[in-house]
């Protein structure tokens, strides 16, 4: 009933803390700025001169990036492999997370708690396991091995965001549906999922973020046909040493997928994050 | 939520679990497999019961990666809790800026791992970064691949640059979500600002905070990638942390046995210390909501 | 305690108010006495959550002053404004118990334990929430944790008023009937000046001694519960105060004489011979229905349904092309061929939707 707006707060005088969060930003750019400084430079002057803008301006950098297939493929290799994981996980979790929203059935806390302990465990502990495992089923070096690999930590997470979003939509919903002769099916897609799709999207952006970011597991499994652009990466260790320009353009091009990604979500996420688990 | 018994429910669950089985169940089933044995090369193996985990118990090595991670946890948990609680607090609840400050915020998190180690190294250089030339030219004797605190220092750094973000945006989702009238009702009881937090948005927040700390100590726990792309767990070993030298037993030096008694040990830490604090926190919470007239 | 008194009040949400319409709260002078149990009354949006939020220091108004007793307070910030307020939403502390909510506001401005102690005791006795002082504030029933929100209000003695912003809101029905009691029944013991909100005219005629009647802004009506059943000064207070409303026909008026639906009536006062939009306004207490025989003047009516209530019954009728209703006792009859009377000195003529005097 309160309809309260900007003048809610009395005039007071300049709120220092409106600068905290520039400040914590400007700290964050930072690295970042100097990151893409770099990869605007020729490796002589980097290692040469100090500077904190590029002298010799130079666009090679990327040049080399954007038409040696290498770096192609690899970015190629990390988004497939990434939405494919998020896809994966999203269809399997939506199922399991109603089950666990609306009925108790046996060994249902036990089997939550077991998944969520899923997102506990260090990916060095499967290294190992995991490259026997793909090795054996002859899936070593696919996106697809990668992306079941990944639903390891995704799973869980996917699962239980999606559960605290259902939760909080009334059985009401269902059973109205059911008394209206929609069929499960029918009812989930049409009727339910548009109710939580906030919850989706927060679902999804964290399927995303933590597929998109994992280096350990995705570069064990992968050799060459579908290495991920990170671990194109560690690669650029040449004989000549370390050609820090490229490495530079390099990292500066892999923020960009998650910077856009952000940029897409930026309405959901303080909407998402505040209607949802908790 | 009401929620009905049907064991039938279980269909549902199915697919989640039979993947999450794959993924998981059948490799830790190798990992067990392993931690009880030994082998004579050729892929022959003869059980040696727990040889392994004795070994490990004694390990200087092992405890001293153990030593590193605990202290790695404490100091970050220290640090990033209280600064995302901090910034969060000073956002505005609503408007145009709290979408730009949240998105730009949220860039690091979504950095692969690598990338954030490359980034520092491109950072903290002190032959070619600007934190690294910036802190020799004031004086300072800095170099982070050769001294053991500036290794530390420079890691922790590069954590909370990394994933202080996700403290400010969880903290942040539970504060925004406190009605209006709370704020109201503390600003007419005369509570000063520190006493509206401890009152009303710190109480509020431990939901939000419970996983903020959970996630943070789980994945610090583990951390891999980027102290390994920026330090390479030097200098000498003092940056090792234990999934570091996990790796390196495993796949670098492929000691299976030791690997997987490690393994295992470190994944039940992991479990332990989650399943404690959790357990902490779900009974404070009991006990709040516990009605009674205790006169 | 305090005697409230608006001067020249308005408020607009926006910069640059233009038109009335840009105002969410239109000019407003009132006063409200010292100990005075008032309420604001009226549908969502009117502005009365705005008005509450005025007084009490959350909202500074954008025109205008408000004064307590003789002091400017327009512009005094909430905590020294010496305000209490009851939100629709019960807000508690839940980490303290239920002693601790009510000694906070005490604490926050420097008393002592020596003072803070007898005065929480005085309010729990108060609220008849002895029985819990210890037990911590969280896991209690809405109405509870409303009643300690009304505690945190009355525990400071220098409270100006205590203000109510629909507090029954989240409370369940059988409590509600409860509450609302406890809660005159405190006003009246305690003398304290209270402004409760609501769109809920029952709580507002229970509660209050006086009741301001509100719409878009403007305050309609501030009368007695009486004074706005027997004479509503807009359409708007008849129609809204009175279960069911008060009856309005379109009418031509000439001197003693109104018009409607065809029929001529007689009316106490003489009105001359007003321009505008004309209504008769006459409450379904005082319609009577009659055989039509019987009675030379009347308005032919056909009765379309009946609802009993137990003790009365409404009758919903039909005038040409004015659906009415009446209220009478269960025991009378409904006569076969009704026509409606009303009771001469209970009509209220309205030009342009406010009553007009007339002359006797």
């Amino acid at each position: 009933m309160s309809q309260i707006g900007s003048s809610l707060k009395p005039k007071r005088p300049f709120a220092w803390s409106g600068l905290v969060p520039v400040v914590y930003i400007i700290l964050l750019m930072i690295p970042l700025y100097w990151l893409l400084n770099t990869s605007f430079k020729t490796n002589q002057e980097i290692l040469g001169a100090f500077t904190l803008w590029p002298q010799n301006f130079t666009w090679d950098n990327y040049l080399t990036i954007f038409t040696e297939p290498v770096w192609r493929a690899g970015y190629i290799n990390s988004i497939t492999y990434v939405v494919l994981n998020t896809l994966i996980s999203l269809v399997v979790a939506l199922p399991a997370a109603y089950a666990f929203s609306r009925y108790n059935f046996l060994g249902d806390k036990h089997l939550f708690f077991w998944l969520l302990t899923n997102r506990m465990a260090p990916s060095a502990v499967f290294v190992l396991p995991f490259f026997q495992l793909y090795s054996s089923v002859g899936l070593i070096d696919t996106h697809i091995a990668v992306a079941i690999a990944h639903t390891l930590f995704n799973l869980p997470l996917a699962v239980w965001i999606l559960e605290g979003f259902m939760s909080g939509v009334p059985r009401e919903v269902d059973e109205t549906a059911y008394i209206d002769g929609y069929s499960f099916p029918k009812f989930f897609v049409r009727i339910f999922m548009p109710l939580i799709k906030s919850g989706i999207g927060v679902a999804a952006f964290f399927c995303f973020m933590f597929s998109w970011v994992e280096l350990l597991i995705a570069r064990t499994l992968t050799i060459t046909e579908a290495k991920p652009i990170s671990a194109v990466l560690t690669r650029t260790v040449t004989g000549e040493g370390v050609d820090w320009g490229l490495i530079a353009a390099a990292g500066i091009l892999t923020i960009i997928p998650g910077a856009l990604v952000i940029y897409f979500v930026r309405n959901y996420i303080a909407k998402g994050f505040a209607l949802g688990r908790v | 939520m009401n929620k009905s018994w049907n064991n039938k429910a279980w269909w549902m669950v199915v697919p989640v679990v039979l993947l999450v089985a794959f993924s998981a169940i059948i490799p830790l089933m190798t990992v067990v497999n392993y931690a009880f044995q030994d082998t004579f090369g050729n892929n022959e193996f003869y059980w040696v019961g727990v040889e392994w985990f004795e070994d490990l118990m004694q390990s200087d090595r092992f405890f001293d990666a153990l030593q590193r991670n605990i202290l790695f946890s404490c100091i970050i948990l220290a640090i990033e809790v209280p600064l995302g609680i901090l910034i969060a607090l000073s956002l505005p609840k609503s408007g145009w800026k709290v979408n730009v400050y949240l998105v730009l915020m949220a860039l690091p998190l979504l950095i692969p791992w690598n990338v954030v180690g490359t980034i520092w190294q491109v950072f903290s250089r002190t032959d070619i970064g600007l934190l690294g030339n910036a802190l020799v030219s004031l004086g300072f004797d800095y170099n982070y691949t050769r001294d053991v605190l500036d290794a530390w220092i420079t890691i922790v750094a590069m954590d909370v640059w990394h994933w202080t973000s996700l403290v400010v945006l969880l903290s942040y989702s539970g504060l925004v979500a406190i009605p209006d009238a709370y704020f109201q009702a503390a600003r007419i009881d005369g509570a000063s600002k520190w006493s509206t937090f401890r009152y009303i948005q710190f109480p509020k927040m431990r939901g939000v905070l419970t996983i903020a700390i959970l996630l943070r100590f789980m994945d610090s726990f583990k951390i891999y990638t980027e102290p390994m792309v920026l330090t390479g767990g030097g200098p000498g070993n003092s940056t090792t942390f234990m999934s570091i030298d996990l790796v390196k037993m495993a796949i670098g030096q492929f000691d299976l046995g030791p690997a997987a008694a490690m393994s295992l040990v470190y994944f039940m830490i992991i479990l332990l210390i989650c399943y404690a604090f959790f357990t902490v926190v779900t009974n404070m919470d009991k006990a709040d909501t516990k009605t009674g007239s205790e006169s | 305690m305090a005697k409230i008194v608006l001067e020249n009040l308005a408020h607009a949400y926006g910069d640059n108010p233009q038109q009335e319409s840009d105002y969410a709260l239109k000019r407003i002078n009132y006063v409200w006495n010292d100990g005075e149990a008032c309420a604001l009354l009226g549908p969502s949006g009117c502005g009365k959550t705005t008005l509450l939020n005025i007084i009490s220091g959350l909202l500074e108004p954008s025109e205008g002053r408000v004064y307590f007793d003789d002091t400017d307070v327009t512009h005094v910030p909430t905590k020294d404004k010496n305000i209490a307020q009851v939100f629709q939403f019960p807000v508690v502390y839940d980490t303290m118990t239920v002693a601790e909510n009510l000694a906070f506001p005490l604490v926050n401005r420097g008393f002592n334990q020596a003072k803070i102690k007898p005065r929480v005791e005085e309010i729990l006795d108060l609220l008849s929430l002895r029985h819990m002082a210890n037990a911590k504030a969280k896991g209690l029933t809405a109405d509870q944790k409303q009643k300690i929100s009304l505690g945190r209000g009355l525990v400071r003695q220098d409270v100006n008023a205590v203000l109510f912003d629909e507090p029954l809101t989240v409370i369940d029905p059988l409590m509600k009937w409860e509450l609302r009691s406890q809660l005159r029944a405190l006003q009246q013991k305690v003398g304290q000046t209270m402004i409760y909100v609501t769109h809920d005219q029952i709580e507002a005629l229970t509660f209050a001694d006086r009741i301001a009647v509100m719409l878009d802004g403007a305050i309609l009506q501030f009368g007695t519960p009486r004074e706005l059943f027997e004479r509503p000064s807009h359409t708007f207070v008849g129609y809204f105060i009175g279960s069911p409303g008060m009856n309005f026909f379109p009418c031509e008026i000439k001197d003693h004489r109104a018009t409607v639906v065809g029929q001529n009536m007689e009316l106490k006062e003489s009105y001359g011979e007003p321009i505008g939009k004309l209504e008769l306004g006459i409450r379904p207490e005082f319609v009577s229905l009659h055989e039509q025989a019987s009675q030379a003047e009347g308005l032919p009516v056909v009765v379309e349904s009946v609802e009993h209530l137990g003790r009365n019954k409404i009758v919903r009728l039909l005038a040409g092309e004015s659906k009415f209703s009446a209220l009478l006792s269960e025991h009378t009859d409904i006569p076969k061929h009704p026509m409606a009377h009303f009771d001469a000195d209970r009509i209220c003529i309205y030009q342009d939707s406010f009553i007009l005097d007339g002359e006797a």
